[in-house]
């Protein structure tokens, strides 16, 4: 039976939890700064010493924690990168910009319980030796930033935060700041020049990795807020403890985004690979099937950026079983719900949010509203991605208002095939083209059927059989 | 003075690594560091790899001289590491070269450093796919209107489509619109439409001219380039964007609609702005000037030049152009006039002759015409011409030859030193005859030339004692000008001259290099290369000979003047070298 594992959101939704530091303390908050903070050095076998700061890295890296953002890249491979010998001050940043469609789960945190991602986003500076840190707010979130705000003087009038940190000696200091409304602020080194008051254009990877040259050129850690609040529980149980939650390579807790056509839409925390993508939908304990009488369609499993699955679509995923590798076929509802997995069926699990279509959705008219929004959102910066999303776009805009054409399926999908795989500067290349790919490719008869009526409609139309107002072609879509 | 003919006056920098890389299957030793925008030293990137292995690799944004940006994604590439083991050694393939592990993804070769071993390819199927839809996508939205594109002929666009474009266009949606004509600044037109967002202006203007000017606002493909609001682009520089703007989206108010570029002839030439010696390329057609563009010389001016300097070029094709021989105001032929000048030089008692000549001559003429004050045992010197300069490449001095007239010993450390000597001969009646080169002697103050609406080029020319009433006490007054003047207007015997861009010639700038210039367009009229008629005068005053062409002429000079010591109008080149001053 399939349940729900609360390790993030284990008290945020308990009766009368309020999101101030006095709730947050009367369940145990701090603590694990506390543990940080006390943390004693350890002799090595060769003599030296282990600082408490490389302690919780190793406990990270152990942990197998993997971001949570988007990407899945580990977190302490990822702090493991940071420059600590430049000499420059290094940086950390809180990505609290979720802006992914279908994405809702970090709101949960910073609304129901800030104090949770101050104690992690402290307890990650002190490991990484960073003394000042931003918290890179979306500025959709107007009340998530006055809470964080509200949370950070809290903390700092508790000595939480500020100068000699519970007398350990260690300062740090923790600021808000909200973005303009701009998804590319998402991405780190956007969000970067942002926080830098420039226009978020992504950095040339090499040589702007973050973790050399971010913040004004010095050493940055950006980390997704669910991430930062996982670093708390790996202080409080050890990184040995919280690899055995989830799978292999896929541990801890993930709160899955579940929207769409299921009854009972929302989040969920789960161990990470224990649920499958069927169980998500429909379980009672989480979306509870789809509405009467409907059947599934489609699921789009990691925010809208992620390649679409068809229903009864098979992927031969390789598990172990009984201790043996063997090559399974598994229907796409029985696909974990996890990162490897996900990856193998050619998508991925992104920032964890399905979005379920059932049998009543147009799905040209679903990609059409996907691809107004990335051609909406491209920052305009590299040639393939600000040309290609507008193009896909209109394309689309076309198709769903009349002017279709048989051959748009095999246009669009040339289209999308110039943008991504490296050729843009960041991964909105790929944000922009995947669902576009695998909507045509999976989708094509629908693609193509459009075309067709529309095709055949034009040509009565031209034999006086018809309405003349459709026989223009839709005008462009504005932004 | 000594001479020294190093190319460069900085020392050598010390030696640097090299390191293999292949280029398309050919291996090459190239360094591990490269001088980036700004001359720093960096790890040398496939680009400049692939420069050196002379293999082409298409680009937009890429400018060696500005900071790299890796926006526009034509130069991808695909590559390849030297693969290692698990001891991280390489592995080897059974014939002992070693395995080349294929990135999955390409990489920009503007900004992706070479490393060891690496294997770039640019001839792949799938870079040519790749450039292909790159060259696809910036030409959705671009108007395609070449007909009436002054870039035409000279735009990346074209030039690219070439090698990866597309016969016909597949895109059968509406074009995004954008600003058409906008004014940004007093030279500079952009038409938002045909520009593909490579930020090559911005960033010349933020990290070259230091005027952050320029920027993009709105999102996508919406992106639009604009001067800031209320901020109106007009530094002395604005018109480089032009020159570095791949396509036609920022074109030049003085030059656009005004000529085809590919009707123009190319001319190697210098600009005599000022002292600098900016390289610069003429563009004529037929006798007619219609642009200077900035020539690469990194031992002087990078790849750029001032607007006041390029726009400095309409005075040549002036109608009232001095185009006759005039002897005591009437019409004469060269041979009459030389020959008579020739004789009352020859009869005039030693010290009763001056020469002002002017620090705009070349190095060559200077040359001839201290042979004659030899001669004559005459006293010289130029007139001083002193203006504002800048950080970036404006010298204060307005001559651009100052250091040739000093080291042809026709001024000294301080110009204009002798004009009092010769404005209290010419008083005293002990100087009868003067003979000035390209000097309104009796001007004074500041002088504006205007370049455009706004611009003027201002120098000041300094306080000196002679005066047009001095004049009129001479005997003889012989004067070389290129447009009439208050002093061509009493001269006795006028000879008119050439523009540089009428003749050939070498300037020494303000730190010493040597450059030479070519002859774009013919003078008008009768007017000759000063050179030329100084030889004729030299002969028949002093009776040497062997300077009839430019070459002879400049190699005499390099074995007389001590300065120019060791230097031959070949060994020069396009660059010029550089001599101690």
């Amino acid at each position: 039976m399939p349940q729900e594992f609360k390790l993030i959101l284990k008290y945020a939704d308990e009766p009368g939890y309020t999101p101030d530091i006095e709730c947050y303390l009367r369940h145990g908050g701090y603590e694990d700064l506390k543990k940080a903070l006390a943390m004693k050095p350890v002799d090595l076998p060769d003599g030296k010493k282990k600082s408490p700061q490389e302690q919780i890295r190793d406990d990270v890296k152990l942990s197998g924690l993997r971001g949570r953002g988007g990407a899945g890249f580990s977190c302490g491979l990822k702090w493991s990168f940071v420059d600590r010998r430049s000499g420059k001050p290094i940086y950390l940043i809180c990505n609290a910009d979720e802006s992914e469609p279908g994405t809702f789960k970090d709101r949960q945190i910073i609304h129901k319980d800030p104090h949770q991602l101050l104690e992690g986003t402290i307890i990650s500076c002190f490991a990484n030796d960073v003394h000042l840190a931003y918290i890179y707010i979306r500025g959709e979130m107007p009340e998530g930033a006055r809470l964080l705000n509200k949370a950070l003087s809290e903390a700092r009038a508790k000595n939480f935060l500020g100068k000699n940190i519970l007398g350990s000696g260690y300062d740090l200091e923790i600021h808000v700041h909200r973005g303009a409304g701009a998804y590319i602020c998402g991405e780190e080194t956007g969000l970067i020049e942002s926080l830098e008051g420039k226009r978020p254009y992504p950095r040339i990877k090499p040589p702007y990795f973050p973790a050399v040259l971010g913040l004004y050129l010095c050493p940055t850690i950006v980390n997704n807020v669910e991430t930062l609040c996982n670093v708390k529980h790996i202080v409080a149980m050890g990184g040995a403890e919280f690899a055995k939650l989830g799978t292999p390579n896929n541990t801890g807790t993930r709160i899955v985004s579940l929207s769409g056509h299921v009854k009972k839409p929302g989040y969920y925390e789960v161990e990470v690979g224990k649920v499958t993508i069927g169980e998500l939908i429909n379980d009672p304990t989480f979306g509870g099937g789809l509405r009467e009488g409907r059947k599934l369609k489609a699921v789009i499993p990691g925010g809208s950026s992620s390649k679409v699955l068809k229903a009864g679509e098979k992927f031969k995923l390789k598990r172990k079983v009984d201790g043996k590798d063997v090559e399974q076929e598994v229907d796409m509802l029985d696909l974990p719900y996890d990162f490897d997995s996900l990856l193998a069926a050619g998508t991925m699990s992104g920032s964890s949010a399905i979005i379920v279509m059932d049998d009543s959705v147009d799905i040209v008219e679903a990609l059409a509203n996907i691809s107004e929004f990335y051609a909406h959102e491209s920052c305009g910066q590299c040639t393939p991605c600000r040309e290609g999303s507008l193009w896909m776009s209109k394309t689309l805009h076309r198709l769903t208002h009349g002017g279709g054409r048989t051959m748009d399926a095999d246009y669009l999908g040339r289209i999308a095939d110039n943008i991504p795989g490296g050729r843009t500067i960041c991964a909105f290349g790929e944000a922009c083209s995947w669902p576009v790919q695998s909507f045509v490719a999976k989708f094509k008869d629908e693609f193509v059927a459009k075309g067709t009526a529309d095709e055949e409609h034009r040509g009565r139309v031209l034999l006086g059989a018809g309405p003349t107002s459709e026989m223009k072609l839709a005008a462009s879509p504005q932004h | 003075m000594s001479a020294a003919t190093t190319t460069e006056t900085k020392p050598a920098p010390p030696a640097i690594e090299k390191i293999k890389v292949k280029v398309d299957g050919r291996e090459l030793e190239v360094p591990r560091l490269t001088g980036d925008w700004s001359g720093k030293l960096v790890p040398t990137t496939m680009i400049q790899a692939c420069e050196l292995a002379k293999v082409d690799v298409p680009h937009y944004c890429y400018h060696p001289k500005l900071p790299v940006a890796g926006n526009c994604r034509m130069c991808l590439v695909e590559f390849g590491t030297p693969a290692l083991d698990r001891e991280r050694k390489p592995m080897l393939n059974p014939d002992g070269t070693p395995v080349i592990r294929k990135s999955p993804r390409p990489a920009i070769a503007c900004a992706t450093a070479i490393s060891p071993g690496m294997e770039i390819y640019t001839n792949t199927p799938n870079v040519k796919a790749m450039r292909e839809g790159v060259l696809e996508f910036l030409l959705i939205n671009h108007p395609l209107d070449c007909p009436i594109c002054d870039q035409a002929g000279e735009c990346k666009l074209q030039e690219y489509s070439l090698d990866y474009g597309q016969g016909a266009s597949r895109f059968v949606e509406a074009k995004v619109h954008k600003p058409k004509a906008v004014d940004l600044g007093p030279r500079i037109v952009l038409d938002d439409e045909r520009c593909i967002l490579c930020t090559r202006c911005i960033r010349f203007s933020r990290d070259i001219a230091g005027d952050d000017a320029l920027g993009i606002v709105n999102r996508g493909s919406y992106n639009t380039l604009t001067a800031y609001p209320g901020k109106v682009f007009d530094n002395n520089y604005t018109l480089n964007t032009v020159d570095i703007c791949p396509v036609g989206a920022l074109t030049s108010k003085d030059f656009r609609f005004q000529m085809r570029v590919w009707f123009l002839k190319e001319t190697k030439s210098i600009c005599t702005s000022c002292a600098t010696g900016c390289n610069i390329v003429i563009g004529s057609r037929g006798e007619k000037i219609y642009r200077y563009e900035p020539r690469q010389n990194d031992a002087v001016n990078s790849t750029w030049m001032c607007d006041a300097g390029r726009l400095n070029y309409k005075w040549i094709g002036r109608e009232d152009r001095l185009k006759d021989v005039l002897a005591r105001g009437q019409k004469t032929t060269w041979t009459a006039a030389l020959n008579e000048i020739a004789e009352k030089l020859k009869q005039a008692p030693r010290g009763s002759v001056a020469i002002i000549a002017s620090a705009r001559q070349t190095n060559e003429e200077l040359f001839l015409l201290k042979k004659l004050a030899t001669k004559l045992g005459a006293i010289t010197d130029s007139i001083p011409r002193i203006g504002e300069g800048d950080k970036l490449l404006v010298d204060e001095d307005k001559n651009p030859n100052t250091n040739g007239a000093r080291l042809n010993g026709i001024s000294f450390t301080e110009m204009g030193i002798n004009l009092t000597r010769i404005a209290t001969g010419i008083e005293r009646g002990e100087i009868k005859t003067l003979i000035v080169f390209g000097e309104n002697v009796v001007k004074r103050g500041v002088k504006g030339e205007v370049l455009s609406e706004k611009d003027t080029l201002s120098e000041v020319i300094e306080e000196h004692p002679i005066t047009a009433e001095l004049l009129g006490k001479l005997e003889t007054l012989i004067v070389s000008d290129i447009l009439p003047n208050d002093t061509t207007k009493l001269a006795h015997y006028l000879l008119p001259g050439c523009a540089h861009a009428e003749k050939r010639g070498t300037f020494t700038n303000t730190k010493g290099r040597v450059q030479k210039f070519m002859k774009a367009v013919e003078p008008p009229g009768d007017a000759r290369p000063e050179w030329d008629f100084l030889h004729d005068l030299v002969y028949n005053v002093t009776g040497q000979d062997g300077f009839l062409t430019i070459e002879g002429l400049f190699n005499e000079m390099a074995k007389e003047v001590p300065a120019f010591k060791g230097l031959t109008w070949a060994g020069l080149g396009d660059a010029g070298v550089t001599v101690e001053i």
